[in-house]
Protein backbone atom coordinates (compact mmCIF):
# COMPACT_ATOMS: atom_id res chain seq x y z
CA UNK A 1 0.00 0.00 0.00
CA UNK A 2 2.82 2.37 0.89
CA UNK A 3 4.64 1.51 -2.30
CA UNK A 4 1.51 2.27 -4.24
CA UNK A 5 1.13 5.69 -2.71
CA UNK A 6 4.76 6.37 -3.53
CA UNK A 7 4.19 5.37 -7.13
CA UNK A 8 1.20 7.63 -7.37
CA UNK A 9 3.21 10.54 -5.98
CA UNK A 10 5.93 9.86 -8.54
CA UNK A 11 3.60 10.00 -11.53
CA UNK A 12 1.74 13.00 -10.10
CA UNK A 13 5.10 14.76 -9.88
CA UNK A 14 5.85 13.87 -13.51
CA UNK A 15 2.48 15.30 -14.56
CA UNK A 16 3.06 18.48 -12.62
CA UNK A 17 6.58 18.87 -13.98
CA UNK A 18 5.35 18.45 -17.53
CA UNK A 19 2.62 21.05 -16.93
CA UNK A 20 5.20 23.52 -15.62
CA UNK A 21 7.55 22.79 -18.47
CA UNK A 22 4.97 23.75 -21.10
CA UNK A 23 3.89 26.72 -19.01
CA UNK A 24 7.40 28.16 -19.33
CA UNK A 25 6.96 29.04 -22.99
CA UNK A 26 4.68 32.01 -22.47
CA UNK A 27 5.49 33.82 -25.69
CA UNK A 28 5.05 30.65 -27.75
CA UNK A 29 1.72 30.00 -26.04
CA UNK A 30 0.50 33.53 -26.77
CA UNK A 31 1.60 33.13 -30.39
CA UNK A 32 -0.24 29.79 -30.57
CA UNK A 33 -3.41 31.34 -29.17
CA UNK A 34 -3.20 34.03 -31.84
CA UNK A 35 -2.78 31.44 -34.62
CA UNK A 36 -5.65 29.29 -33.32
CA UNK A 37 -7.87 32.37 -33.22
CA UNK A 38 -7.00 33.39 -36.80
CA UNK A 39 -7.64 29.89 -38.11
CA UNK A 40 -10.85 29.65 -36.09
CA UNK A 41 -12.06 32.88 -37.68
CA UNK A 42 -11.29 31.71 -41.23
CA UNK A 43 -12.87 28.28 -40.69
CA UNK A 44 -15.93 29.75 -38.97
CA UNK A 45 -16.79 31.76 -42.08
CA UNK A 46 -16.36 28.76 -44.39
CA UNK A 47 -18.63 26.71 -42.12
CA UNK A 48 -21.16 29.57 -42.11
CA UNK A 49 -21.19 29.48 -45.92
CA UNK A 50 -21.58 25.71 -45.89
CA UNK A 51 -24.42 25.71 -43.37
CA UNK A 52 -26.07 28.65 -45.18
CA UNK A 53 -26.28 26.40 -48.22
CA UNK A 54 -27.37 23.29 -46.28
CA UNK A 55 -29.03 24.17 -42.95
CA UNK A 56 -28.98 21.25 -40.52
CA UNK A 57 -26.10 19.52 -42.31
CA UNK A 58 -24.79 16.57 -40.29
CA UNK A 59 -27.51 17.17 -37.68
CA UNK A 60 -25.94 20.47 -36.56
CA UNK A 61 -27.59 23.84 -36.70
CA UNK A 62 -25.46 26.84 -37.63
CA UNK A 63 -24.59 27.73 -34.06
CA UNK A 64 -23.49 24.16 -33.34
CA UNK A 65 -21.35 24.09 -36.49
CA UNK A 66 -19.61 27.32 -35.42
CA UNK A 67 -19.07 25.94 -31.93
CA UNK A 68 -17.51 22.86 -33.53
CA UNK A 69 -14.94 25.07 -35.29
CA UNK A 70 -13.82 26.72 -32.06
CA UNK A 71 -13.77 23.41 -30.18
CA UNK A 72 -11.47 22.10 -32.91
CA UNK A 73 -9.08 25.02 -32.37
CA UNK A 74 -9.29 24.61 -28.59
CA UNK A 75 -8.58 20.86 -28.68
CA UNK A 76 -6.03 20.88 -31.54
CA UNK A 77 -2.98 20.98 -29.29
CA UNK A 78 -4.66 19.27 -26.33
CA UNK A 79 -5.15 16.15 -28.45
CA UNK A 80 -1.86 16.80 -30.34
CA UNK A 81 -3.81 16.22 -33.55
CA UNK A 82 -0.98 17.55 -35.68
CA UNK A 83 1.78 16.10 -33.54
CA UNK A 84 3.85 18.12 -31.10
CA UNK A 85 3.40 15.88 -28.08
CA UNK A 86 5.95 13.68 -26.35
CA UNK A 87 6.43 11.27 -29.26
CA UNK A 88 9.25 13.20 -30.93
CA UNK A 89 11.24 13.14 -27.71
CA UNK A 90 10.64 9.45 -27.09
CA UNK A 91 11.60 8.58 -30.69
CA UNK A 92 14.81 10.54 -30.25
CA UNK A 93 15.62 8.62 -27.05
CA UNK A 94 14.99 5.31 -28.81
CA UNK A 95 17.14 6.35 -31.78
CA UNK A 96 20.08 7.45 -29.66
CA UNK A 97 19.83 4.53 -27.24
CA UNK A 98 19.10 6.75 -24.22
CA UNK A 99 15.98 4.63 -23.85
CA UNK A 100 18.14 1.98 -22.16
CA UNK A 101 18.59 4.37 -19.21
CA UNK A 102 14.81 4.90 -19.01
CA UNK A 103 14.21 1.17 -18.91
CA UNK A 104 16.51 0.76 -15.91
CA UNK A 105 14.54 3.31 -13.94
CA UNK A 106 12.15 1.99 -11.30
CA UNK A 107 9.23 3.47 -13.22
CA UNK A 108 7.07 2.10 -15.97
CA UNK A 109 7.84 3.54 -19.41
CA UNK A 110 4.24 3.79 -20.58
CA UNK A 111 2.90 5.21 -17.31
CA UNK A 112 5.77 7.70 -17.12
CA UNK A 113 5.04 9.16 -20.55
CA UNK A 114 1.28 9.02 -19.97
CA UNK A 115 1.75 11.07 -16.81
CA UNK A 116 3.88 13.57 -18.74
CA UNK A 117 1.36 13.76 -21.58
CA UNK A 118 -1.52 14.39 -19.18
CA UNK A 119 0.42 17.36 -17.78
CA UNK A 120 1.04 18.67 -21.29
CA UNK A 121 -2.62 18.25 -22.31
CA UNK A 122 -3.84 19.98 -19.13
CA UNK A 123 -1.64 22.97 -19.85
CA UNK A 124 -2.67 23.16 -23.50
CA UNK A 125 -6.34 23.09 -22.52
CA UNK A 126 -5.89 26.01 -20.11
CA UNK A 127 -3.21 27.88 -22.04
CA UNK A 128 -4.36 27.48 -25.61
CA UNK A 129 -7.95 26.27 -25.39
CA UNK A 130 -9.79 28.89 -23.39
CA UNK A 131 -8.84 32.16 -25.06
CA UNK A 132 -9.78 31.19 -28.66
CA UNK A 133 -13.02 29.72 -27.33
CA UNK A 134 -13.88 32.94 -25.48
CA UNK A 135 -13.04 34.96 -28.59
CA UNK A 136 -15.27 32.69 -30.67
CA UNK A 137 -18.11 33.04 -28.16
CA UNK A 138 -17.82 36.85 -28.27
CA UNK A 139 -17.84 37.11 -32.08
CA UNK A 140 -20.28 34.31 -32.95
CA UNK A 141 -23.41 32.82 -31.46
CA UNK A 142 -22.08 29.59 -29.95
CA UNK A 143 -23.87 26.67 -28.33
CA UNK A 144 -22.50 26.13 -24.81
CA UNK A 145 -23.42 23.37 -22.36
CA UNK A 146 -26.51 24.53 -20.44
CA UNK A 147 -25.33 23.52 -16.96
CA UNK A 148 -22.42 22.30 -14.86
CA UNK A 149 -23.27 18.68 -15.64
CA UNK A 150 -22.91 19.41 -19.36
CA UNK A 151 -19.44 20.88 -18.80
CA UNK A 152 -18.49 17.90 -16.64
CA UNK A 153 -19.70 15.43 -19.26
CA UNK A 154 -17.52 17.23 -21.81
CA UNK A 155 -14.52 17.24 -19.50
CA UNK A 156 -14.79 13.46 -19.03
CA UNK A 157 -15.00 12.96 -22.81
CA UNK A 158 -11.97 15.22 -23.27
CA UNK A 159 -9.92 13.31 -20.68
CA UNK A 160 -10.82 10.00 -22.34
CA UNK A 161 -9.86 11.58 -25.67
CA UNK A 162 -6.44 12.45 -24.29
CA UNK A 163 -6.02 8.82 -23.20
CA UNK A 164 -6.80 7.55 -26.71
CA UNK A 165 -4.56 10.22 -28.25
CA UNK A 166 -1.71 9.20 -25.96
CA UNK A 167 -2.22 5.49 -26.71
CA UNK A 168 -1.99 6.15 -30.47
CA UNK A 169 1.13 8.31 -30.18
CA UNK A 170 2.82 5.84 -27.84
CA UNK A 171 2.46 3.20 -30.56
CA UNK A 172 3.82 5.67 -33.11
CA UNK A 173 6.85 6.29 -30.92
CA UNK A 174 7.49 2.60 -30.21
CA UNK A 175 7.63 1.92 -33.95
CA UNK A 176 11.04 3.61 -33.81
CA UNK A 177 12.40 0.46 -32.11
CA UNK A 178 11.95 -1.31 -35.44
CA UNK A 179 12.24 1.53 -37.95
CA UNK A 180 14.93 3.59 -36.18
CA UNK A 181 13.51 6.69 -37.89
CA UNK A 182 10.09 7.81 -36.80
CA UNK A 183 9.57 10.56 -39.37
CA UNK A 184 7.43 8.53 -41.77
CA UNK A 185 5.15 7.01 -39.13
CA UNK A 186 4.81 10.36 -37.35
CA UNK A 187 3.69 11.99 -40.57
CA UNK A 188 1.17 9.26 -41.39
CA UNK A 189 -0.18 9.50 -37.85
CA UNK A 190 -0.50 13.28 -38.23
CA UNK A 191 -2.42 12.88 -41.49
CA UNK A 192 -4.76 10.32 -39.99
CA UNK A 193 -5.11 12.47 -36.89
CA UNK A 194 -6.24 15.60 -38.73
CA UNK A 195 -8.46 13.79 -41.21
CA UNK A 196 -10.17 11.09 -39.12
CA UNK A 197 -10.56 13.12 -35.93
CA UNK A 198 -12.90 15.51 -37.73
CA UNK A 199 -10.46 18.43 -37.63
CA UNK A 200 -10.93 19.27 -41.32
CA UNK A 201 -14.68 18.72 -41.34
CA UNK A 202 -17.04 17.14 -38.78
CA UNK A 203 -17.20 13.38 -39.35
CA UNK A 204 -21.00 13.48 -39.48
CA UNK A 205 -20.68 15.55 -42.66
CA UNK A 206 -18.59 12.84 -44.35
CA UNK A 207 -20.78 11.06 -46.90
CA UNK A 208 -22.05 7.48 -46.53
CA UNK A 209 -19.67 4.63 -45.87
CA UNK A 210 -16.67 6.93 -45.48
CA UNK A 211 -18.49 8.59 -42.60
CA UNK A 212 -19.36 5.27 -40.95
CA UNK A 213 -15.78 4.11 -41.33
CA UNK A 214 -14.31 7.35 -39.95
CA UNK A 215 -16.64 7.34 -36.95
CA UNK A 216 -15.57 3.78 -36.02
CA UNK A 217 -11.84 4.62 -35.92
CA UNK A 218 -10.10 5.63 -32.68
CA UNK A 219 -9.40 9.17 -33.90
CA UNK A 220 -13.10 10.03 -33.67
CA UNK A 221 -12.65 9.79 -29.88
CA UNK A 222 -10.29 12.79 -29.99
CA UNK A 223 -12.45 15.57 -31.40
CA UNK A 224 -15.77 14.44 -32.87
CA UNK A 225 -16.99 12.74 -29.69
CA UNK A 226 -15.96 15.37 -27.14
CA UNK A 227 -17.48 17.96 -29.49
CA UNK A 228 -20.77 16.06 -29.73
CA UNK A 229 -20.89 15.79 -25.93
CA UNK A 230 -20.17 19.53 -25.66
CA UNK A 231 -22.93 20.31 -28.17
CA UNK A 232 -25.46 18.25 -26.21
CA UNK A 233 -25.83 15.71 -29.02
CA UNK A 234 -25.19 12.81 -26.65
CA UNK A 235 -27.12 12.36 -23.45
CA UNK A 236 -28.38 9.47 -21.33
CA UNK A 237 -27.45 6.09 -22.79
CA UNK A 238 -25.89 7.72 -25.88
CA UNK A 239 -23.45 9.48 -23.55
CA UNK A 240 -22.59 6.19 -21.87
CA UNK A 241 -22.09 4.56 -25.29
CA UNK A 242 -19.74 7.39 -26.25
CA UNK A 243 -17.68 6.90 -23.10
CA UNK A 244 -17.66 3.13 -23.68
CA UNK A 245 -16.36 3.66 -27.22
CA UNK A 246 -13.57 5.94 -25.95
CA UNK A 247 -12.65 3.64 -23.06
CA UNK A 248 -12.71 0.63 -25.39
CA UNK A 249 -10.22 2.16 -27.81
CA UNK A 250 -8.06 3.53 -24.99
CA UNK A 251 -7.81 0.16 -23.26
CA UNK A 252 -7.22 -1.76 -26.50
CA UNK A 253 -4.51 0.60 -27.76
CA UNK A 254 -2.83 0.91 -24.36
CA UNK A 255 -2.75 -2.90 -24.13
CA UNK A 256 -1.10 -3.16 -27.56
CA UNK A 257 1.37 -0.51 -26.44
CA UNK A 258 2.14 -2.55 -23.33
CA UNK A 259 2.72 -5.66 -25.43
CA UNK A 260 4.98 -3.85 -27.89
CA UNK A 261 6.85 -2.27 -25.00
CA UNK A 262 7.60 -5.73 -23.60
CA UNK A 263 8.79 -7.01 -26.96
CA UNK A 264 10.84 -3.88 -27.61
CA UNK A 265 12.46 -4.04 -24.17
CA UNK A 266 13.75 -7.50 -24.97
CA UNK A 267 15.13 -6.16 -28.24
CA UNK A 268 17.09 -3.49 -26.41
CA UNK A 269 18.66 -6.10 -24.18
CA UNK A 270 19.61 -8.14 -27.24
CA UNK A 271 21.07 -5.09 -28.96
CA UNK A 272 22.97 -4.06 -25.87
CA UNK A 273 24.70 -7.44 -25.89
CA UNK B 1 27.14 53.21 -60.13
CA UNK B 2 24.19 51.02 -61.08
CA UNK B 3 26.55 48.11 -60.84
CA UNK B 4 27.40 49.01 -57.25
CA UNK B 5 23.73 49.22 -56.33
CA UNK B 6 23.07 45.75 -57.60
CA UNK B 7 26.11 43.97 -56.26
CA UNK B 8 24.70 43.20 -52.79
CA UNK B 9 21.65 41.65 -54.46
CA UNK B 10 23.82 39.60 -56.77
CA UNK B 11 25.99 38.55 -53.86
CA UNK B 12 22.90 37.56 -51.89
CA UNK B 13 21.53 35.47 -54.72
CA UNK B 14 24.92 33.79 -55.13
CA UNK B 15 25.09 32.94 -51.42
CA UNK B 16 21.50 31.70 -51.54
CA UNK B 17 22.29 29.48 -54.53
CA UNK B 18 25.39 28.00 -52.93
CA UNK B 19 23.83 27.30 -49.55
CA UNK B 20 20.63 25.85 -50.99
CA UNK B 21 22.65 23.65 -53.37
CA UNK B 22 24.53 22.35 -50.36
CA UNK B 23 21.29 21.46 -48.56
CA UNK B 24 19.89 19.80 -51.67
CA UNK B 25 23.04 17.65 -51.88
CA UNK B 26 22.68 16.66 -48.24
CA UNK B 27 18.98 15.86 -48.74
CA UNK B 28 19.76 13.76 -51.79
CA UNK B 29 22.11 11.62 -49.74
CA UNK B 30 18.94 10.01 -48.37
CA UNK B 31 16.79 9.74 -51.47
CA UNK B 32 14.08 7.53 -50.02
CA UNK B 33 13.68 9.83 -47.05
CA UNK B 34 13.50 12.82 -49.41
CA UNK B 35 10.83 11.17 -51.55
CA UNK B 36 8.84 10.29 -48.44
CA UNK B 37 8.92 13.78 -46.95
CA UNK B 38 8.08 15.34 -50.33
CA UNK B 39 5.13 12.99 -50.67
CA UNK B 40 4.14 13.70 -47.08
CA UNK B 41 4.14 17.42 -47.85
CA UNK B 42 1.97 16.72 -50.85
CA UNK B 43 -0.46 14.61 -48.83
CA UNK B 44 -0.73 17.04 -45.90
CA UNK B 45 -1.79 19.88 -48.15
CA UNK B 46 -3.92 17.64 -50.38
CA UNK B 47 -6.21 17.00 -47.42
CA UNK B 48 -7.19 20.66 -47.50
CA UNK B 49 -8.60 20.12 -50.96
CA UNK B 50 -10.16 16.82 -49.93
CA UNK B 51 -12.05 18.79 -47.26
CA UNK B 52 -13.37 21.10 -49.99
CA UNK B 53 -14.36 18.08 -52.10
CA UNK B 54 -16.21 16.64 -49.09
CA UNK B 55 -18.04 19.94 -48.67
CA UNK B 56 -19.08 19.78 -52.31
CA UNK B 57 -20.37 16.25 -51.81
CA UNK B 58 -23.09 18.00 -49.75
CA UNK B 59 -23.59 21.27 -51.66
CA UNK B 60 -23.33 22.55 -55.23
CA UNK B 61 -22.12 26.03 -54.35
CA UNK B 62 -20.19 27.68 -51.57
CA UNK B 63 -20.51 31.43 -51.17
CA UNK B 64 -22.10 31.41 -54.63
CA UNK B 65 -19.07 29.75 -56.25
CA UNK B 66 -18.87 26.38 -57.99
CA UNK B 67 -16.28 23.70 -57.20
CA UNK B 68 -14.27 24.50 -60.35
CA UNK B 69 -14.14 28.20 -59.46
CA UNK B 70 -13.03 27.47 -55.90
CA UNK B 71 -10.45 25.01 -57.26
CA UNK B 72 -9.10 27.90 -59.37
CA UNK B 73 -8.79 30.16 -56.32
CA UNK B 74 -7.35 27.29 -54.29
CA UNK B 75 -4.83 26.30 -56.95
CA UNK B 76 -3.66 29.88 -57.45
CA UNK B 77 -3.26 30.54 -53.72
CA UNK B 78 -1.57 27.22 -53.06
CA UNK B 79 0.84 27.49 -56.00
CA UNK B 80 1.85 31.07 -55.20
CA UNK B 81 2.35 30.13 -51.56
CA UNK B 82 4.21 26.98 -52.57
CA UNK B 83 6.69 29.01 -54.64
CA UNK B 84 7.37 31.35 -51.71
CA UNK B 85 7.53 28.41 -49.31
CA UNK B 86 10.15 26.56 -51.36
CA UNK B 87 12.26 29.73 -51.59
CA UNK B 88 11.80 31.12 -48.07
CA UNK B 89 10.04 28.49 -45.98
CA UNK B 90 13.02 28.23 -43.63
CA UNK B 91 12.60 31.81 -42.45
CA UNK B 92 10.51 30.74 -39.47
CA UNK B 93 13.60 29.09 -37.98
CA UNK B 94 15.02 32.52 -37.33
CA UNK B 95 13.44 32.77 -33.88
CA UNK B 96 15.24 29.61 -32.80
CA UNK B 97 18.56 30.96 -34.12
CA UNK B 98 18.06 34.19 -32.20
CA UNK B 99 17.25 32.19 -29.05
CA UNK B 100 20.16 29.80 -29.15
CA UNK B 101 22.61 32.38 -30.44
CA UNK B 102 23.57 30.55 -33.65
CA UNK B 103 22.53 33.63 -35.62
CA UNK B 104 25.93 35.04 -34.68
CA UNK B 105 27.59 32.48 -36.93
CA UNK B 106 25.67 33.88 -39.87
CA UNK B 107 26.56 37.46 -39.00
CA UNK B 108 30.31 36.91 -39.25
CA UNK B 109 30.12 35.17 -42.61
CA UNK B 110 30.86 37.34 -45.66
CA UNK B 111 27.41 36.92 -47.19
CA UNK B 112 24.09 38.75 -46.71
CA UNK B 113 22.30 37.44 -43.61
CA UNK B 114 18.90 37.37 -45.31
CA UNK B 115 20.21 35.06 -48.03
CA UNK B 116 21.79 32.80 -45.42
CA UNK B 117 18.67 32.59 -43.27
CA UNK B 118 16.46 31.99 -46.32
CA UNK B 119 18.65 29.19 -47.65
CA UNK B 120 19.24 27.66 -44.22
CA UNK B 121 18.09 24.02 -44.34
CA UNK B 122 16.71 24.66 -47.80
CA UNK B 123 13.76 22.28 -47.96
CA UNK B 124 13.36 20.96 -51.47
CA UNK B 125 10.75 18.52 -50.13
CA UNK B 126 8.45 21.55 -49.98
CA UNK B 127 7.88 21.03 -53.70
CA UNK B 128 5.21 18.58 -52.46
CA UNK B 129 2.95 21.51 -51.57
CA UNK B 130 3.78 23.29 -54.82
CA UNK B 131 2.95 20.16 -56.81
CA UNK B 132 -0.40 19.86 -55.06
CA UNK B 133 -1.32 23.48 -55.84
CA UNK B 134 -0.26 23.14 -59.47
CA UNK B 135 -2.32 19.98 -59.84
CA UNK B 136 -5.50 21.59 -58.50
CA UNK B 137 -4.89 24.70 -60.63
CA UNK B 138 -4.47 22.54 -63.74
CA UNK B 139 -7.68 20.68 -62.91
CA UNK B 140 -9.51 24.01 -62.56
CA UNK B 141 -8.15 25.34 -65.85
CA UNK B 142 -9.26 22.19 -67.65
CA UNK B 143 -12.76 22.12 -66.15
CA UNK B 144 -13.56 25.85 -66.13
CA UNK B 145 -15.42 27.33 -69.04
CA UNK B 146 -13.58 30.64 -69.43
CA UNK B 147 -13.86 33.11 -72.28
CA UNK B 148 -10.11 33.39 -72.77
CA UNK B 149 -8.58 36.67 -73.96
CA UNK B 150 -4.81 37.33 -74.27
CA UNK B 151 -5.04 39.48 -71.15
CA UNK B 152 -6.68 36.70 -69.14
CA UNK B 153 -4.10 34.17 -70.34
CA UNK B 154 -1.31 36.50 -69.26
CA UNK B 155 -3.01 37.08 -65.93
CA UNK B 156 -2.57 33.46 -64.78
CA UNK B 157 1.28 33.27 -64.65
CA UNK B 158 1.43 36.92 -63.52
CA UNK B 159 -0.90 36.15 -60.62
CA UNK B 160 1.26 33.24 -59.49
CA UNK B 161 4.50 35.23 -59.62
CA UNK B 162 3.12 38.31 -57.89
CA UNK B 163 1.35 36.11 -55.35
CA UNK B 164 4.64 34.39 -54.58
CA UNK B 165 6.23 37.84 -54.20
CA UNK B 166 3.53 38.96 -51.75
CA UNK B 167 3.88 35.77 -49.69
CA UNK B 168 7.69 36.15 -49.81
CA UNK B 169 7.31 39.62 -48.29
CA UNK B 170 5.11 38.16 -45.54
CA UNK B 171 7.75 35.50 -44.82
CA UNK B 172 10.54 38.11 -44.56
CA UNK B 173 8.40 40.51 -42.53
CA UNK B 174 7.41 37.69 -40.18
CA UNK B 175 11.03 36.70 -39.72
CA UNK B 176 11.94 40.31 -38.93
CA UNK B 177 9.25 40.27 -36.24
CA UNK B 178 11.03 37.32 -34.63
CA UNK B 179 14.06 39.47 -33.89
CA UNK B 180 11.75 41.16 -31.38
CA UNK B 181 9.58 38.21 -30.31
CA UNK B 182 11.91 35.26 -30.48
CA UNK B 183 9.43 32.63 -29.47
CA UNK B 184 6.59 33.59 -31.76
CA UNK B 185 7.07 31.56 -34.94
CA UNK B 186 3.39 30.68 -34.78
CA UNK B 187 2.34 34.28 -35.31
CA UNK B 188 4.04 34.03 -38.66
CA UNK B 189 2.11 30.82 -39.37
CA UNK B 190 -1.15 32.67 -38.83
CA UNK B 191 -0.30 35.02 -41.69
CA UNK B 192 1.41 32.55 -44.03
CA UNK B 193 -0.58 29.32 -43.63
CA UNK B 194 -3.64 31.24 -42.45
CA UNK B 195 -3.34 33.60 -45.42
CA UNK B 196 -3.20 30.85 -47.99
CA UNK B 197 -6.14 29.04 -46.34
CA UNK B 198 -8.23 32.22 -46.40
CA UNK B 199 -7.51 32.81 -50.10
CA UNK B 200 -8.60 29.28 -51.00
CA UNK B 201 -12.20 30.39 -50.51
CA UNK B 202 -14.02 33.17 -52.37
CA UNK B 203 -14.24 36.60 -50.68
CA UNK B 204 -18.06 36.30 -50.58
CA UNK B 205 -17.63 33.76 -47.77
CA UNK B 206 -16.03 36.22 -45.36
CA UNK B 207 -17.28 39.20 -43.39
CA UNK B 208 -16.70 42.60 -45.04
CA UNK B 209 -14.31 43.77 -42.33
CA UNK B 210 -12.11 40.72 -42.74
CA UNK B 211 -12.02 41.26 -46.53
CA UNK B 212 -11.18 44.94 -45.92
CA UNK B 213 -8.35 43.87 -43.64
CA UNK B 214 -6.74 41.56 -46.18
CA UNK B 215 -7.18 44.14 -48.94
CA UNK B 216 -6.01 47.37 -47.35
CA UNK B 217 -4.01 46.38 -44.26
CA UNK B 218 -2.22 43.16 -45.22
CA UNK B 219 -2.98 43.12 -48.96
CA UNK B 220 -3.29 39.36 -49.43
CA UNK B 221 -6.34 39.90 -51.65
CA UNK B 222 -3.93 40.80 -54.45
CA UNK B 223 -2.40 37.29 -54.39
CA UNK B 224 -5.36 35.68 -56.14
CA UNK B 225 -8.76 37.19 -55.35
CA UNK B 226 -8.54 40.28 -57.57
CA UNK B 227 -6.64 38.77 -60.52
CA UNK B 228 -8.52 35.45 -60.37
CA UNK B 229 -11.93 37.10 -60.20
CA UNK B 230 -10.95 39.09 -63.30
CA UNK B 231 -10.18 35.81 -65.12
CA UNK B 232 -13.43 34.25 -63.86
CA UNK B 233 -15.41 37.37 -64.80
CA UNK B 234 -16.78 37.71 -61.27
CA UNK B 235 -17.44 40.95 -59.36
CA UNK B 236 -14.59 42.12 -57.13
CA UNK B 237 -14.95 42.31 -53.38
CA UNK B 238 -15.79 45.70 -51.78
CA UNK B 239 -16.87 47.05 -55.21
CA UNK B 240 -13.27 47.76 -56.11
CA UNK B 241 -12.74 49.29 -59.58
CA UNK B 242 -11.84 46.91 -62.40
CA UNK B 243 -8.29 48.19 -62.86
CA UNK B 244 -7.32 46.89 -59.41
CA UNK B 245 -7.02 43.42 -60.97
CA UNK B 246 -3.84 44.66 -62.67
CA UNK B 247 -2.16 46.08 -59.58
CA UNK B 248 -0.62 42.92 -58.06
CA UNK B 249 2.86 43.64 -59.54
CA UNK B 250 2.87 47.06 -57.86
CA UNK B 251 1.56 45.67 -54.58
CA UNK B 252 4.13 42.87 -54.62
CA UNK B 253 6.99 45.28 -55.36
CA UNK B 254 5.89 47.70 -52.64
CA UNK B 255 5.47 44.92 -50.07
CA UNK B 256 8.86 43.42 -50.88
CA UNK B 257 10.51 46.83 -50.51
CA UNK B 258 8.73 47.33 -47.18
CA UNK B 259 9.75 43.85 -46.02
CA UNK B 260 13.37 44.73 -46.87
CA UNK B 261 13.19 47.86 -44.71
CA UNK B 262 11.59 45.96 -41.82
CA UNK B 263 14.17 43.21 -42.12
CA UNK B 264 17.05 45.69 -41.90
CA UNK B 265 15.46 47.36 -38.88
CA UNK B 266 15.01 43.96 -37.23
CA UNK B 267 18.59 42.95 -37.92
CA UNK B 268 19.89 46.25 -36.52
CA UNK B 269 17.91 45.73 -33.32
CA UNK B 270 19.48 42.29 -32.83
CA UNK B 271 21.52 41.90 -29.67
CA UNK B 272 23.29 38.60 -29.34
CA UNK B 273 22.27 36.34 -26.46
CA UNK B 274 25.58 36.81 -24.68
CA UNK B 275 25.64 40.56 -24.16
Amino acid sequence: MLVRAGRFRLYAAVTEGSFRRYATYRMATAAGVFTNTVFGLILAYTYLALWDERPGLGGYDQSQALTYVWLGQALLTVMALMGGGFEGELIERIRTGDIAVDLYRPADLQLWWLAADVGRAAFQLLGRGIVPMVFGALVFDLTLPPDVLGWLAFLVAAVLGVAVSFAIRFLVALSAFWLMDGAGVTQVAMLAGTFFSGMLLPLNVFPGALGEFARALPWSALLQMPADVFLGERSGTALLRTYAFQIGWAVALLAVGRLLQAVATRRVVVQGG
Amino acid sequence: MADDDLSPVREGLRAYRLISAMWIRSLMAYRVSFAMTAFGNFAVTAFDFVAILLMFSQVDRLGGYSLAEIAFLYGASCTAFGLADVALGSMDRLGRRVRDGTLDTLLVRPAPVLAQVAADRFGLHRVGRLAQGTLVLTYALVVLDIDWTPLKVLMVPLMLLCGAGIFAAVFVGGAAFQFVAQDAAEVQNAFTYGGTTLLQYPPTVFAKDLVRGVTFVLPLAFVNWLPALYVLGRPYPLDLPSWTAFTPPLVAAALLALAGVVWRAGLRSYRSTGS
